[in-house]
């Protein structure tokens, strides 16, 4: 085939010699054949399951897309120590909860502008922001979690707090009184809990462990504001 | 030449225990065992502050309550800089105790009104929500830019006068930022409605915060002349109280009069019509 090269590992005699000196006295005396195809045999079903989701019908691509938000659902509503919602990020969810929150937010009345509830873009911005503002100072507190990652878990565990105000939005249909107000108390109280078990779950275990409480505490804090919003609702 | 090996490795020791408290003090993990036991041996001498990674967010849980732990208790003698920050200061404590006031302090304002609604039904509860967001605009603008304009003065004020290097800008903040943490419990204790009650928790609040922040800037701020110190510290002084004084009225209201006006308008009304009305009131409560 190919002329051998001197070996220039030799350490005897190759001491005064440099490195693989002698390649380039190797020539190929055949002809052999250096062009060809390379062919992978999926190759071709790749390309067409690439064109499917393109030509799959919209019902489809929203199914799927659903379908994904609704096994993060899921996961947020029984929290394990599982990395599917780590994983396979998105903000579909957040933004289906922080839209639906804010819109439940909005009180029926007019009242004068200065002195009702949030507004649905103060809603907007204390979620979005203050989801942010979290990521960011987790990241720095020298947390390992990407940023898309750390805001797609907070944003899911607005769900408990979403599901409280649709609680509590069907509780004030009731006569308010004392009980009322009790109830309503009580049902915030527990979905705070569980949105804080939800989110540490997820969260904590990215941070090194002497700052761990200070990388939980702005997410207690940022349910707590939610769940003072809910609470104080009054249509 | 046994004499240095022993040493050096006593110094080591020291350094592993110094370790084992906090794990993360070493700044990479790739070090060899001589660079770090120099590099942990001088940051013993120092006065015991660890290497960080990050100059700006060096802070674990321990070092930010100890630093809360003494902006609530300042000393004379005691400069919250020097022994606490250690010349490092993070951006960690004043950040998240400025969100934290602020949102109390919304939160508390809007507690006050529901309590003074469950004693007088015809006071119309609403939940007030844009304070929440004067609240944080106040609270931000007054850690932030206070600390600025300080810096500022005390940077042209070095160039008057040769002196010792004044605070870094990240420093002032930090420390504004820790003498706010007082007014967190004293914003939850406001909510007693008993008016004397709270202008003693408010000057007492005042006092201790006004007192760290004095003790701080005051080695800075002696060796200038006379005048100038006295104005500086006065001024500090007044604007911390200004802003308590300012949460005070605007969040925590006197309770409205009897007649029909909204709460939202009752600090406009001229204090002779306010008095006559709180006091039965609370001679009542």
């Amino acid at each position: 085939m190919a002329e051998a090269a001197e070996s220039p590992g030799d350490p005897v005699t190759a001491s005064s010699r440099p490195l693989f000196a002698g390649l380039s006295d190797i020539s190929i005396s055949q002809d052999i054949p250096v062009e060809g195809e390379i062919t992978i045999p999926m190759r071709s079903r790749i390309r067409e399951f690439d064109s499917s989701t393109l030509n799959e019908s919209v019902q489809n691509t929203v199914m799927r897309d659903l379908k994904a938000v609704g096994k993060k659902f899921m996961h947020v509503l029984y929290p394990r120590k599982s990395n599917t919602l780590l994983r396979d990020w998105d903000l579909w969810g957040p933004l289906i909860l922080c839209v639906t929150l804010a819109l439940m937010l909005q009180r029926g009345s007019v009242d004068s502008e200065k002195d009702g509830g949030p507004q649905f873009a103060e809603v907007f911005v204390i979620v979005w922001f203050g989801a942010v503002t979290i990521t960011l100072n987790s990241k720095l507190l020298g947390g390992n979690i990407s940023f898309f990652q750390s805001l797609c878990v907070l944003g899911y565990c607005i769900l408990p707090l979403t599901v409280a105000m649709l609680v509590c939005r069907l509780v004030l249909l009731a006569e308010p009184g004392p009980i009322n107000f009790m109830v309503r108390l009580f049902v915030v109280i527990v979905m705070f809990a569980w949105s804080i078990v939800a989110s540490t779950a997820f969260l904590a275990d990215s941070q090194p462990p002497n700052r761990k409480a200070l990388a939980v505490y702005p997410v207690f804090l940022f349910y707590f504001v939610i769940s003072w919003m809910i609470l104080t609702f009054t249509p | 030449m046994a004499a240095a090996d022993e040493l050096a490795f006593h110094e080591f020791e020291e350094a592993t225990n110094l370790l084992a408290q906090t794990p993360d003090a070493a700044t990479t993990s790739r070090s060899e065992p001589l660079t770090l036991q120099g590099h942990v041996a001088v940051a013993v001498d120092s006065g015991g502050s660890y290497g960080a990674e990050d100059e700006v967010e060096e802070s674990d849980k321990t070092a930010v309550l100890d630093r809360i732990r003494g902006s609530l208790l300042p000393r004379p003698g005691h400069n919250f800089v020097r022994h606490h920050l250690r010349n490092r200061p993070d951006l960690y404590g004043p950040f998240w105790i400025c969100a934290t006031l602020a949102f109390v302090l919304a939160i508390s304002g809007n507690l006050t009104l529901v309590l003074a609604q469950r004693r007088d039904p015809s006071i119309h509860y609403s939940p007030q929500f844009h304070k929440v967001t004067v609240a944080g605009v106040t609270i931000y603008c007054y850690a932030w830019l206070v600390p600025l304009a300080l810096w500022g003065f005390l940077r042209w004020r070095k160039g008057v006068r040769e002196r010792v290097g004044p605070y870094t800008f990240l420093e002032t903040v930090c420390v504004y930022g820790y003498s706010l943490f007082v007014f967190i419990p004293t914003v939850v204790l406001w909510l007693i409605p008993v008016p004397w009650l709270q202008w003693l928790f408010g000057a007492l609040a005042l006092a201790l915060s006004a007192a760290g922040l004095v003790f701080t800037l005051w080695p800075v701020v002696r060796e200038d002349t006379r005048l100038a110190a006295a104005v500086l510290l006065s001024v500090i002084v007044l604007l911390h109280a200004l802003l308590a004084l300012g949460c005070k009225f605007y969040f925590f209201q006197p309770l409205p009069p009897v007649h029909a006006a909204p709460p939202p308008q009752a600090t406009s009304l001229p204090p002779s019509v306010l008095l006559p009305s709180t006091a039965p009131r609370s001679a009542s409560t």
